[in-house]
């Protein structure tokens, strides 16, 4: 059986910060963000207790640069932001993803654009945690719908950013940030974490971007001796810049192959009551749980749903979405945002006809009544 | 007699070391780059190597 | 000594990509001069920069060096330090990287006192993007975007990161070397936030654009132009007013940022014998 701990009462936030610490965090830099906060809290108080480094920067652009510089020295690092922070990050997560920094981001998603709603849900930042900085880089983003997978998805994005050096981004949103429910975690011993392949050459054979068929290339602390260059512009293997579109055509595409290669293990999903569903919610983070109540009621009533938790958002599960889409008469998509998720389903889809949304963007949850009464308009229809 | 090694080859004629030597040790060829004309003149003063945005002169080897 | 530091250099990346006259590669030597004579562990070293023509010198600079975000130098250089505080730490940074687009993190860097040294490389121009003004562009010169004079007032930037607590500033120019590795060796030795400026000339897309001449013409001009600042106090004002005064500005002692976090960590670790 499952080594559990005691039960005990914890906010989505929190679980995320404990978990952090936990999978070997100790380097914290943010900026104070609505309704991401109690992260930055729980880790000014808890990291100096362990040895690990909180700052609260001048500004988000700032949290996210000092905790690159962190990560460079070998340290786990993470920030923690909402929407119009998270906005303001993207040209550094840019430049995490170019130098290959392992690095993680947890976007507390809040009512856009804008200012929006500092403590109203939304799930609108999909596209923005895929695309918000510039040019064609890799991601990866996993979106928790619930406190306990708060705490999972989180030692599994900061093993994601060790073993692959790229940023990593935790899609919470208010919902699970700000719920408090009970949990058992796992014990800490039963944790498996990853930490970046260190230089196994001496520093003067020492190439920072060389790779073998891993695809990813050993990273050294900065202070031990082996004097590389980090630099966001094109760069070959040396690190050094380069203006030969050979070589950058070569770096890039090894970018963007690294996290495909690995997209097996990066994806992860839930299935519920799907055996002989006929129809199919595929929902993610905040949504899964009114989703899940809308699938009880709905069955109560006969009518086979079952349902497809996205836990990994991106890369997009592109085969997998579409082999449990096959032979189903509707696909219902939930979320709170206009159809983010919907439009990704909608490529992999045999049938488009056969998708609906189910999108509500008031700052309000979407309530598993307004769910049921969608899906059964629907399916009176058919 | 000052040992005057330059690199001609970081040299990008921007004048500053013949510009500055007080002695007229140094002179531009024909394409702008540091020559040494007068080597016996050098008082090992440094000015030149210690205002060389290239690296391309040093004094005393 | 050249042949000193040349080990400091990496010689492969030379010749630099600076244009002929500019003085960027002077104050990296001047960087490099105080690194060799305080003996410092290299090893243990880290540059990092911004974006512009001075930023580029971390990639000619043989330690770990870090070429971050435009303006960003300094928060990357602050999660370097904060997370090892045994590392020495430079920034290398521009008029507009620094003053403008970084200003923010230039200032509560200053204020928090973090032991990073500074080196603000300062041509008076943006010069990467071919001469637009910067707030280091004294008021009425001329830039691509300042086609009519510059409206805007300068910063004295030395004054302003005193004012935001750094603890020593010095200022030396690319015709001043001395003064100028002086002073970086001055930032080294300071236990806090060090700010050296190191005015620089642009031959380019500043000196052409103003009507100051060759490289050797505007290095004529910052010697013309210049009073070191000991000898500023025994000179009447008129003498003084309009120039750049060198050497060593502000100095005083204050409790230094990581110094204060370890000793806080070093509180929990008693309380858990």
């Amino acid at each position: 059986m499952e080594k559990l701990r005691k039960a005990q009462l914890l906010q989505g936030n929190q679980a995320c910060a404990i978990a952090a610490l936990e999978a070997g965090v100790r380097f914290f830099g943010g900026y104070p963000i609505t309704p991401s906060t109690e992260i930055a809290e729980h880790m000014a108080a808890e990291l100096p207790k362990l040895g690990g480094k909180f700052i609260q920067m001048e500004d988000e652009i700032g949290g996210m640069g000092a905790v690159l510089g962190a990560a460079l020295t070998g340290t786990k690092a993470m920030t923690a932001t909402s929407g119009p922070g998270f906005s303001l990050k993207q040209e550094n997560i840019g430049f995490a993803a170019m130098t290959e920094i392992p690095c993680v981001i947890v976007n507390v998603q809040r009512m856009g654009p804008s200012t929006g709603g500092p403590t109203a849900p939304a799930q609108g930042d999909v596209m923005q945690a895929r695309w918000g900085t510039h040019g064609d880089h890799p991601i990866i983003a996993v979106s928790p719908a619930s406190v306990l997978e708060a705490y999972e998805l989180t030692v599994k994005a900061i093993n994601f950013s060790e073993k692959l050096r790229t940023p990593v981004i935790i899609l919470l949103d208010e919902t699970i940030g700000h719920m408090r429910e009970k949990v058992e975690l796992p014990a800490i011993e039963t944790l498996e974490l990853y930490e970046r392949k260190r230089p196994s050459t001496p520093a003067e054979k020492y190439l920072p971007y060389e790779t073998d068929e891993t695809g990813i290339p050993e990273m050294a602390d900065f202070g031990t001796g082996y004097r590389w260059h980090v630099t966001g512009l094109n760069h070959d293997e040396t690190g050094f810049p380069t203006g030969k579109t050979d070589v950058i055509e070569k770096q890039l595409m090894r970018l963007l192959t690294k996290v495909e290669k690995y997209q097996e293990e990066i994806t992860l999903y839930k299935t519920y009551k799907i055996e002989d569903a006929e129809y199919l919610f595929i929902t993610f983070g905040g949504t899964v749980r009114p989703a899940m109540e809308a699938v009880e009621i709905l069955r109560k009533e006969g009518m086979k749903i079952g349902l497809f938790q996205l836990q990994t958002i991106w890369p997009f599960p592109e085969e997998i979405v579409q082999e449990y889409c096959k032979d189903k008469k509707t696909i219902f998509v939930p979320e709170m945002n206009m159809g983010q998720i919907r439009g990704e389903i909608k490529k992999v889809v045999d049938n488009k006809e056969k998708l609906v949304g189910i999108n509500k963007i008031n700052g309000e949850i979407i309530t598993p009544q307004e769910i049921v009464s969608k899906v059964k308009e629907v399916a009176n229809k058919c | 007699m000052a040992k005057i090694v330059i690199n001609q080859k970081w040299c990008k004629a921007c004048g500053i070391c013949y510009g500055l030597c007080p002695k007229g040790v140094l002179d531009k060829d024909d394409t702008g780059k540091v020559v040494v004309k007068n080597p016996d003149a050098c008082i090992m003063c440094r000015i030149c190597e210690e205002h060389c945005p290239d690296y391309c002169i040093k004094i005393g080897g | 000594m050249l042949k000193d530091i040349e080990k400091l250099l990496r010689q492969d990346k030379m010749p630099h990509i600076w244009c002929p006259g500019c003085g960027n590669g002077i104050v990296m030597k001047a960087m490099l001069e105080a690194i060799n004579s305080t003996g410092i562990d290299t090893k243990k070293t880290v540059v990092v920069s911004g974006i512009g023509c001075s930023s580029r010198a971390t990639g000619y600079m043989n330690f770990d060096t870090l070429h971050t975000t435009h303006g960003r130098a300094l928060a990357f250089a602050t999660g370097v330090k904060l997370a090892k505080p045994e590392l020495n730490v430079f920034v290398v940074t521009g008029d507009g990287d620094g003053s403008a687009i970084g200003g923010n993190h230039l200032i509560h860097a200053a204020r928090r006192n973090i032991d990073i040294n500074v080196v603000m490389f300062n041509n008076n121009i943006y010069g990467m993007t071919g001469g637009q003004y910067s707030p280091l562009t004294p008021h009425g010169k001329f830039a691509t975007t300042a086609p009519y004079g510059n409206f805007d007032r300068a910063f004295n930037i030395c004054d302003l990161v005193k004012g935001a607590g750094a603890t020593f500033i010095g200022r030396g120019t690319v015709f001043h070397t001395k003064v100028l590795t002086e002073m970086i060796k001055g930032a080294i030795e300071n236990k806090g936030f060090s700010f050296v400026e190191a005015v620089s000339i642009c031959p380019i897309s500043y000196g052409r654009r103003n009507k100051m001449g060759t490289a050797p013409q505007m290095m004529e001009w910052l010697k013309e132009n210049s009073v070191p600042v000991k000898a500023a106090s025994k000179l009447p004002p008129e003498k003084v007013a309009g120039k750049i005064l060198v050497g060593e500005l502000y100095k005083e002692e204050a409790p230094e940022f990581t110094q204060k976090y370890d000793e806080l960590i070093a509180r929990f670790q008693k309380g858990a014998e």
